[in-house]
């Protein structure tokens, strides 16, 4: 079924970019498996567009190594034959048509199959004869999906591939995107700040927070890793089963926990609830802002 | 040939309401054993879905005996639920109406049920849950 043939297919050690003075990312470690479609999450600006970049070569890393396959794509462009990349708001060629783009990735590419784009672009309803610039961005995002795939890549990264789409466009594109995935077997890493189509499609999880690796895993277990607490006005003292609060929320005798677990919470005193994937992401997000919110402020959490 | 649609509400893990779809058409008949199951591919791009979701789904099905993967062919299905379980789900009715009454008898209203049962679900599965694991 899908492929097995080596157990990660990008790995990022102590990865770091930097412009100027800032770090756009900074320390990453991220290990992603073969056969997963992968969401990579995170506000603007938080270094996803910095990650997909270093992995297809585009960047040169100022610390740390990413692998691709095995390969580091800036200094082996071997690896690049493997990975098919669909950049921010998918850009095309604009005077040329469908037709033509197909027909001039065969010239580019070593490995290219243009029966498999034509079927794509024929189920997606591409008219092949006007220019990409004349198509909708729903139709442009598809055949830019279809170009990345005619390459057969063994990983395929997509940078915001639906941001700029109506919902519409976005199911539909999604669609294209899962079934050509079953039918390759391709990995996926996909950065969006859509959460809602996520927990659908997406099996694996990055979430980025200012250019560092907040949260990575399989959903699966990071969903079932989380739990909603409410109970009691809580100070910090340990609970039962709870590794770590990821965010707390107070009220005068009210709290509201987000929890990693590791056990089942049984203290009667607080009721336990499951958390969306969505809930669960935000909860990371929201959860390191207000404390570096309050150490910029100089007052207490 | 069934088709399988989400509830996107429900909390229901996605491959467990693919799970629940297939069991509820073979209850009901709607699937039988030689039928196969509609292609991974076809069902990860209708529904924009995982493709290792609907293989979770069935591989689960697989485990319950209810259906079978040959290669390159497709999944099929080999069991059945139908039968059995609709005829003891007609005397757990018929039980359930009692115990309804008698509730009903006691004051309780109809939230009052609802509250009570899933409550009891809940509190008898983790009883289930730590008494295969000890922790």
């Amino acid at each position: 079924m899908r492929g097995q043939e080596m157990e990660h297919v990008l790995e990022a050690e102590g990865l770091g970019k930097r412009y100027g003075a800032r770090w756009a990312l900074r320390d990453c470690a991220l290990r992603l498996p073969t056969g997963r479609i992968a969401a990579l999450v995170g506000p603007n600006g938080s270094g996803k567009t910095t990650l997909l970049h270093l992995a297809v070569g585009l960047l040169r890393p100022d610390a740390g190594a990413v692998r691709v396959f095995g390969e580091t794509p800036y200094e082996n462009t071997t690896a690049l034959a493997d990975i098919g990349f669909v950049a921010q708001n998918t850009p095309v060629y604009r005077d040329f048509t469908a037709d033509e783009l197909v027909r001039m990735g065969g010239k580019v590419n070593r490995r290219w199959d243009a029966t498999l784009a034509r079927t794509r672009l024929a189920q997606a309803g591409i008219p092949p004869h006007t220019p990409a610039g004349k198509l909708s961005g729903g139709q442009r995002a598809q055949v830019a999906l279809a170009l990345a795939l005619a390459k057969r890549p063994r990983l395929l990264l997509l940078d915001e591939p639906v941001a700029s789409l109506d919902p519409l466009a976005r199911r539909e594109f999604l669609q294209s995107l899962m079934g050509s995935v079953a039918e390759s077997g391709t990995t996926v890493l996909l950065s969006s700040h859509i959460l809602a189509d996520l927990e659908r499609s997406c099996d694996f999880l990055v979430v980025l927070q200012a250019g560092q690796v907040h949260l990575t895993g399989a959903v699966e277990d990071i969903v079932a890793a989380h739990q909603q607490l409410v109970g009691p006005r809580h100070h910090g003292e340990p609970i039962d089963g709870v590794a770590t609060v990821v965010r707390a929320r107070h009220t005068d005798r009210q709290s509201t926990l987000v929890v990693r677990t590791d056990g089942p919470v049984t203290d009667p005193a607080w009721t336990v609830h499951e958390l969306s994937l969505e809930d669960l992401i935000l909860a990371y997000l929201a959860g390191s802002d207000t404390q570096s919110n309050h150490e910029a402020w100089g007052v207490a959490a | 040939m069934i088709e399988f649609v989400l509830d996107g509400r429900s909390k229901v893990n996605t491959y467990v309401q693919l799970v629940q779809q297939v069991k509820q058409a073979l209850r009901v008949g709607l699937l039988v054993p030689g039928d196969r199951l509609p292609k991974v591919r076809d069902v990860a791009q209708s529904l924009a879905i995982n493709p290792n979701t609907v293989l979770k789904a069935y591989r689960e099905l697989e485990i319950e005996g209810l259906a079978e993967g040959r290669p390159g062919v497709g999944t099929f299905v080999t069991g059945t639920l139908a039968g059995d379980s609709l005829a003891n789900q007609a005397d757990l009715r018929t039980e359930l109406l009692g115990w309804l009454r008698k509730a009903q008898a006691a004051g309780l209203s109809d939230e009052d049920v609802t509250a009570l049962v899933d409550t009891t679900i809940r509190a008898a599965r983790q009883a289930d849950a730590l008494q295969e694991e000890p922790a």
